[in-house]
């Protein structure tokens, strides 16, 4: 694995929703992920990422490489400062959307990683975790 | 505005030849001087220098948007295209004018070194009229830069999209990379054309390419292929791969209403069937 083990992504349009796949795609493949399992978290970032430009008005990816007891993985935290989650329940209802998409991008992206957390604060922001452990 | 004192001016004009080698010196030491000829860049200096002296001359002040000074804008708009081409990045191409700061921030030093106030006074006149050119070399780099990229978008979005016929009245689409909306939109208008055009009954949609189908690009295919269907057309989605099948299980996406193949071969063999093509058991 190469020397870095963390960092930052500006996610603010549209194309760098393209950047964060592919970073999230090397940093996958870079561990030794398996296809499918990194497929699966390339298209959890695609979601989230999007949903950042386009509901939190743009924020930041923070990347990280984990290694604990022996197993290795990619944790990734995306954070807005935009408007926030009023119905948060709502929110993780398949098929529900704010604004016309399919609905599925927030509960299908927790589907497809490991461990799945979200903080969000009306007003104030959002920040969703996601890990997927190889 | 004030403006720049006579002998300043006649300072600048005496020490010319000295400050074009400082200027040089400076310029290479920072690097700007990559892959740039050393008769191109003292020619590049000299003109520029003889530049700033004419209008100075002509005591047009310090505002570069004015017409005293398109010759100089011209040129630095040149230079940073020629820049631009060379690979250099912005600041490189900036730096031929800062580069130009101490030289003559240090002949300033020595002229008025017995008037503080003046000097004062002249050091932030010249400042500020290096930082504007300098300001406008960049905005100017940029804007080359810019004008490339759109271009290079432009050209993909040409070039993304080629709508191929495999037999008479079916049409192939392969698609490749990112499905963002403005491509999915030249995408989808160049099949639902070319299947009036060529009446086609069957069109299939290639995502080999696409190296990740997450809920925007499967809401494009549903549209696209609903629009197909509308036309009174058929559409087949082929090249799912195992990864990309199990990813949209996971995601939710109901694409039961969609037809779908794991490779393009299969899919043409669906369409020739459906057409009542017989291609017999061995071609």
């Amino acid at each position: 694995m190469s020397g870095e083990h963390s960092g930052s992504l500006p996610v603010r349009i549209e194309q760098d929703v393209v950047l964060a796949r592919q970073l999230a795609r090397k940093l996958a493949s870079d561990c030794g992920m398996r296809l499918v399992d990194l497929t699966k978290l390339v298209t959890a970032v695609s979601e989230l990422a999007r949903n950042t430009v386009v509901y939190g008005g743009g924020g930041d990816m923070d990347w990280q490489v984990l290694e604990e007891a022996g197993r290795t993985g990619v944790r990734l935290l995306f954070r807005d400062e935009g408007p926030g989650i009023a119905d948060l329940k709502l929110a993780l209802t398949d098929g529900w959307t704010s604004g016309n998409g399919l609905g599925l991008g927030l509960t299908g992206a927790r589907r497809l990683v490991d461990e799945f957390e979200l903080d969000t604060v009306p007003g104030e922001g959002t920040r969703v975790t996601i890990t997927r452990w190889i | 505005m004030a403006s720049l004192h006579g002998s300043t001016l006649e300072a600048i004009k005496h020490n010319h030849a000295q400050l074009l080698v400082q200027w040089v010196a400076a310029l290479e030491a920072n690097g700007a001087t990559r892959n740039i000829k050393e008769q191109t860049l003292s020619q590049e200096t000299r003109d520029f220098l003889q530049l700033l002296i004419d209008v100075l001359q002509a005591d047009s002040g310090n505002d570069i948007v004015s017409s005293d000074w398109d010759e100089a804008r011209r040129f630095l708009e040149r230079l940073s295209a020629s820049r631009a081409q060379l690979g250099h990045d912005s600041h490189q191409a900036a730096y031929f004018i800062f580069a130009l700061k101490r030289p003559l921030f240090s002949l300033l030093q020595t002229h008025f070194s017995d008037d503080p106030a003046r000097l004062a006074e002249q050091l932030w006149l010249i400042s500020e009229l290096l930082d504007t050119l300098g300001m406008h070399t960049i905005r100017t780099f940029q804007k080359t830069r810019e004008a490339v990229i759109k271009r290079q978008q432009e050209e993909l979005l040409e070039l993304s999209t080629p709508v191929v016929k495999l037999w008479d009245g079916v049409l192939a689409l392969p698609l490749i990379g990112t499905l963002d909306s403005q491509r999915s939109q030249t995408v989808m208008e160049s099949l639902l054309q070319r299947i009036v055009d060529t009446g086609s009954e069957i069109a299939i949609i290639d995502i080999t390419g696409v190296p990740t189908v997450d809920t925007l690009v499967a809401q494009h295919l549903l549209k696209t292929v609903t629009a197909i269907r509308l036309m009174g057309a058929d559409c087949i989605i082929s090249g799912v791969r195992p990864q990309i099948a199990q990813t949209i299980v996971h995601l939710g996406l109901d694409l039961g209403t969609l037809t779908t193949k794991a490779n393009l071969a299969d899919a043409l063999k669906l369409a020739l069937k459906r057409l009542g093509v017989n291609l017999g058991e061995q071609v």
